[in-house]
């Protein structure tokens, strides 16, 4: 037997009919109540008639029928409830009601939803950017079996760089995936020229192994990927097109694919487009932005050094824990080159990561301080709310009293306040949507900013689910406090004197107070860890950095030497004594590499004559110059500068940075001494030149070393560097004049700060103190507010008893003087919590800072003393309208 | 039964509402009640009122139908009554009630012990 029920059982048809009929009746809610209506009083009409058959006169026959009918209200109302939708009928009403009550207060809701639009769209923005960078999975098939293989102590680019015979050889004797790729990692902008489209075109090419696309799973929007023959020499040059540069250079032209382009004078075959969702700078090298793909031909890299980073994907049921035994068993069997057996066992180690860890697993700290930043405004936006809230309902502590008196539940009161916060929170989170599109949509197309991922940054599906979240989380958390503060209200108290007593006012004070302090709090300890992080960026600008990016601009040099050293000198010497000329231009210079820009290590120059053990040298960091590189830049140079006569034939000549000298003579100066550097002997020291700061702004540069563009060392490529104290812009035009006059194939590409440099590496830092930095500013503005409520309206209420002191006696001075008493008292409350809960933040964010104490008296001390500072601001206006009420005013309004 | 009357289990009005049209035919509100409150011998606490919320559901559920006519003493009123949807549901819950109530008789009529008497 089934479990006893007492109602008649029911089918799905007859629940679905049922359900039908209530919609039905919903919206059907007139004429049914009348059809009741006339039911009802037909039934107490035919009971009456009844009665007066069996003997009762009419009046009493009627009061019996009524008796027995047993309240027409009530069973209109549960007929009303059995037929319809009962609590979307109540929904509406209190939607209703709350629309008006909000439009006849439109000052406070006006205010409430800007706040809350502040809040809820500063949390959607942030959300999105680490749902973006840290939560959604990469933008390629099977994200999660992709690993990024590098050894574990990897420094930079350069450190995780394999060469091409470790590579094949990986490929070859692994057993943990499916299949491992790689590109060459040492690529820069505007490395090829598109011709025959007008004008030489800078454009960036980035070359691959020829399984990339297969490895990552990305297949083409069209066209084709690059076949087995493309990717050896000799197999015909075929280039993949990313999809913006089709969009860009070829107006989205499906006939180009199997066309021929000619880079850098050579044909090459269009073999694919790449789809739009591709996007090879976001995830590997944030900030820049790839045009075209090339196979990189292994033979030609063979032995160039360690040029290829590792992408392996995991075979199917593989584990990571299993690839990293196999790595680092693997490792130490590879080439660095086969020509040389000695260079076996080069490779130590190596360890593969989540090729995900690996893009954004640094950010991860920065991004979840950001996202707590954002959380604790919400907080104070919450608190804030309910302040507001607070004070309105003690205004309305007649309405509700008068409400609960005709019956309406306890519940239904907190129901209602609560549907005013649902509204508020809503309104809120709407407009604030609004914000964050605005704001998303302009980080996507912050192409500067070195973040991975950011340009694929925007509103989704799980931004709009988080925004439904917290703005349900904030409605509650803002009017639950209020809503049953409101409920308790006496309604006897409230009815008979309409006004708050003297303690019941106290005590809402008080409660008004306790928000207002732990406001004050959150937001002292956002303005802590901004001025932290602030201060932290300020000591990284002013890092010296070994040169002067502020005056100096530079163009990527494009010169055609046909392979003779002789020539490229000349056409070198020729480009530099003519810039060198221009008006305008203090120093012009040549070099194959720029600081910040690109990573590129050989080995250490050593003592002639002294031998090493093996890593008892650390690699160095080489820069390819011309005379006046130097001045250029604005490095101060000990010894002398390269001339235009420090040939391949002439003796050797090299400068090194401070730390190599240093490191090579301890304690003596190197200057005149001879090295022995990448094979070649008799290399003199020519000179010694302060630290560059070439990986990034706060790491600690190791050893570099400046070699003669003149010699035989086989710069790549050459970047001109011009110190000005014009602006870059109004110099462009005439350098390239001069360019295009010695070389007519010069593409147009920009020229520009070499300061640029510098904030493209600083970016990162500065996108996050700029948003930490904003959310401080909104906290110390709502915690201002939160004062200036509480104070105003505790001067609204003692309004009498000011006026009582001041007929006694008080001066406007004293009275003033007591309200500011009252804000200081609170808002150092407030600091006073803030600072002791800044104190273990500080710890929290230590990592993050730089060269700053995460006990920094400086900010410790200013942040308080700003916010002192508002708190005077918003209690001073309350103050003076205290020093003016008239005491005969104010005790006449009784 | 004095002072106490037997309140109502939540559905036992539908069913009582369903069988008085199934054994009288055509009725209207007031009649249904009547008829209820004299078959039960007045046992049952019933607010007349009541009995609207429980034509409703059932009108809903496709188990009865209305038509407004004109009652004996010619005033205007709505009669009910029941399709056939409506018998097939009657007789269900019937054979419901009846199992429910023989299987309470006799848990009911057990013994201390827990022997049948």
């Amino acid at each position: 037997m089934k479990a006893a029920r007492g109602s008649p059982q029911e089918g799905w048809g007859d629940r679905l009919r049922r359900a039908g009929g209530r919609l039905r009746a919903f919206f059907r809610k007139q004429p049914m109540d009348r059809e009741l209506e006339e039911e009802i009083a037909a039934h107490i009409a035919m009971a009456t008639d009844e009665n007066i058959r069996n003997g009762m006169p009419p009046e009493e026959a009627r009061r019996r029928a009524m008796v027995k009918f047993g309240g027409v209200e009530q069973a209109k109302e549960q007929q009303r409830e059995s037929r319809g939708i009962f609590w979307l009928d109540t929904v509406l009403q209190d939607l209703r009601y709350t629309i008006r009550t909000l439009a006849r207060d439109r000052g406070f809701a006006v205010i409430a939803i800007l706040i809350l639009a502040l809040g809820i769209g500063a949390n959607v923005v942030v959300f999105s950017v680490v749902n973006t960078i840290l939560l959604r999975p990469l933008p390629f098939y099977n994200p999660d079996r992709l690993v990024w293989i590098a050894p574990a102590d990897a420094q930079g680019l350069s450190g995780s760089t394999y060469s091409a015979d470790a590579f094949e050889d990986l490929r070859l004797m692994n057993r943990s995936y499916e299949d491992v790729t790689g590109y060459f990692a040492f690529s820069t902008a505007d490395n090829y020229k598109l011709m025959n489209h007008g004008d030489p075109k800078p454009v960036t090419g980035m070359q691959v192994a020829g399984n990339f696309f297969h490895v990552l799973g990305v297949s083409p929007e069209m066209g084709r990927l690059f076949t087995e023959e493309e990717a050896s020499k000799g197999g015909g040059a075929a280039v993949l097109l990313a999809h913006p540069f089709w969009e860009r250079q070829f107006g989205r032209d499906p006939s180009i694919v199997g066309r021929s382009i000619t880079l850098d004078n050579k044909p090459v075959t269009v073999v694919g487009i790449l789809p739009e969702s591709f996007d090879f700078g976001a995830a590997f090298s944030p900030g820049t932005k790839v045009d075209i793909f090339t196979p990189v031909m292994m033979d030609d890299i063979r032995y160039e050094g360690n040029t290829l980073t590792l992408i392996g994907r995991l075979k199917p049921g593989g584990t990571l824990a299993e690839a990293r035994a196999e790595a680092t068993a693997l490792f130490p069997q590879f080439y660095w080159g086969k020509r040389y057996p000695e260079s076996k066992g080069n490779y130590k180690n190596a360890r593969p990561v989540p090729l995900k860890e690996y893009i954004s697993g640094k950010l991860r700290r920065s991004l979840v301080v950001l996202w707590c930043a954002v959380g604790l405004i919400l907080l104070i936006v919450c608190v804030n709310l309910s302040n507001l809230l607070l004070a309105r309902a003690a205004a309305r502590n007649k309405e509700f009293a008068l409400r609960s008196a005709l019956g309406a539940g306890r519940a239904r009161l907190v129901r209602q306040l609560l549907t005013e916060s649902l509204v508020l929170a809503a309104s809120g989170a709407l407009l604030g949507l609004g914000v964050a599109y605005a704001l998303l949509t302009y980080l996507a197309h912050q192409g500067s900013i070195a973040l991975p991922l950011l340009s694929q940054v925007r509103l989704d599906g799980t931004a709009l689910l988080w925004t439904v979240v917290i703005t349900m989380t904030t409605a509650v958390l803002f009017g639950l406090l209020p809503g049953v503060r409101a409920s308790r209200a006496n309604v006897q108290e409230a009815l008979k004197d309409g006004g708050h007593g003297a303690t019941e006012g106290r005590r809402h004070e008080s409660m008004r107070t306790a928000l207002v302090v732990s406001e004050v709090a959150l937001a002292c300890v956002l303005l802590i860890g901004a001025g932290l992080l602030l201060r932290s960026f300020l000591k990284v600008l002013d890092v010296d950095l070994g040169f002067q990016p502020s005056s100096a601009a530079t163009i990527k040099l494009d010169y055609d030497d046909g392979g003779s050293i002789a020539k490229r000198n000349a056409v070198l010497e020729n480009v530099s004594r003519r810039i060198g000329a221009l008006p305008g231009v203090e120093a012009a210079g040549l070099s194959d590499n720029l600081p910040l820009e690109r990573n590129r290590g050989w080995g250490a120059p050593r003592i002639k004559g002294k031998s090493y053990k093996e890593g008892e040298l650390p690699g160095a960091f080489v820069y390819i110059v011309s005379p006046g590189y130097f001045r250029a830049m604005g490095m101060p140079l000990r010894g002398r500068d390269f001339t235009w006569a420090d040939t391949d034939k002439s003796e050797g000549a090299v400068v090194l940075n401070e730390t190599a000298a240093k490191g090579l003579w301890p304690g003596e100066d190197a200057v005149g001494k001879m090295v022995v550097v990448n094979g070649k002997v008799d290399v003199r020291v020519i000179g010694v030149i302060a630290d560059v700061k070439n990986l990034g702004v706060e790491e600690q540069p190791g050893w570099q070393m400046y070699l003669p563009m003149m010699g035989d060392w086989g710069p790549d490529g050459a970047y001109l560097v011009v110190k000005t104290r014009l602006p870059p812009a109004q110099l462009s035009a005439s350098v390239l004049k001069t360019l295009r006059g010695i070389n007519p194939n010069q593409p147009a590409v920009e020229f520009r700060p070499v300061q640029g440099i510098v904030d493209h590496a600083t970016s990162p830092r500065k996108f996050f103190v700029t948003l930490v930095g904003a959310f401080a500013g909104l906290g110390l503005l709502l915690a201002s507010l939160g004062i200036y409520g509480v104070i105003s309206y505790s001067v609204t209420r003692r309004t009498q008893e000011i006026g009582i002191r001041m007929a006694l006696g008080a001066s406007p001075g004293d009275v003033q003087m007591g309200v500011i008493r009252k804000t200081l008292q609170m808002a150092a409350l407030g600091i006073a919590a803030g600072a002791m809960l800044s104190i273990a933040m500080a710890q929290m964010i230590a990592a993050l800072l730089f060269g700053t104490a995460p006990t920094d008296p400086p900010t410790f001390a200013g942040m308080p003393l700003l916010l002192v500072a508002v708190a005077l601001l918003a209690g001073y206006l309350p103050a003076r309208r205290a020093s003016r009420i008239n005491p005969m005013v104010a005790l006449r309004n009784e | 039964m004095g002072d106490t009357k037997l309140d109502l289990l939540q559905g036992t009005l539908d069913l009582m509402v369903l069988q008085t049209l199934a054994a009288l035919g055509e009725m209207h509100g007031y009649g249904i009640a009547r008829r209820i409150e004299q078959v039960s011998g007045d046992e049952v606490l019933l607010n007349q009122g009541t009995i609207y919320a429980a034509l409703v559901r059932l009108q809903q559920r496709g188990w009865i139908e209305s038509e407004w006519g004109a009652s004996e003493n010619n005033r205007r009123a709505k009669f009910y009554t029941i399709t056939k949807r409506g018998r097939r549901q009657l007789a269900e819950d019937t054979a419901y009630w009846q199992r429910l109530s023989g299987v309470m008789g006799r848990v009911l009529a057990m013994g201390n012990a827990g022997e049948p008497q």
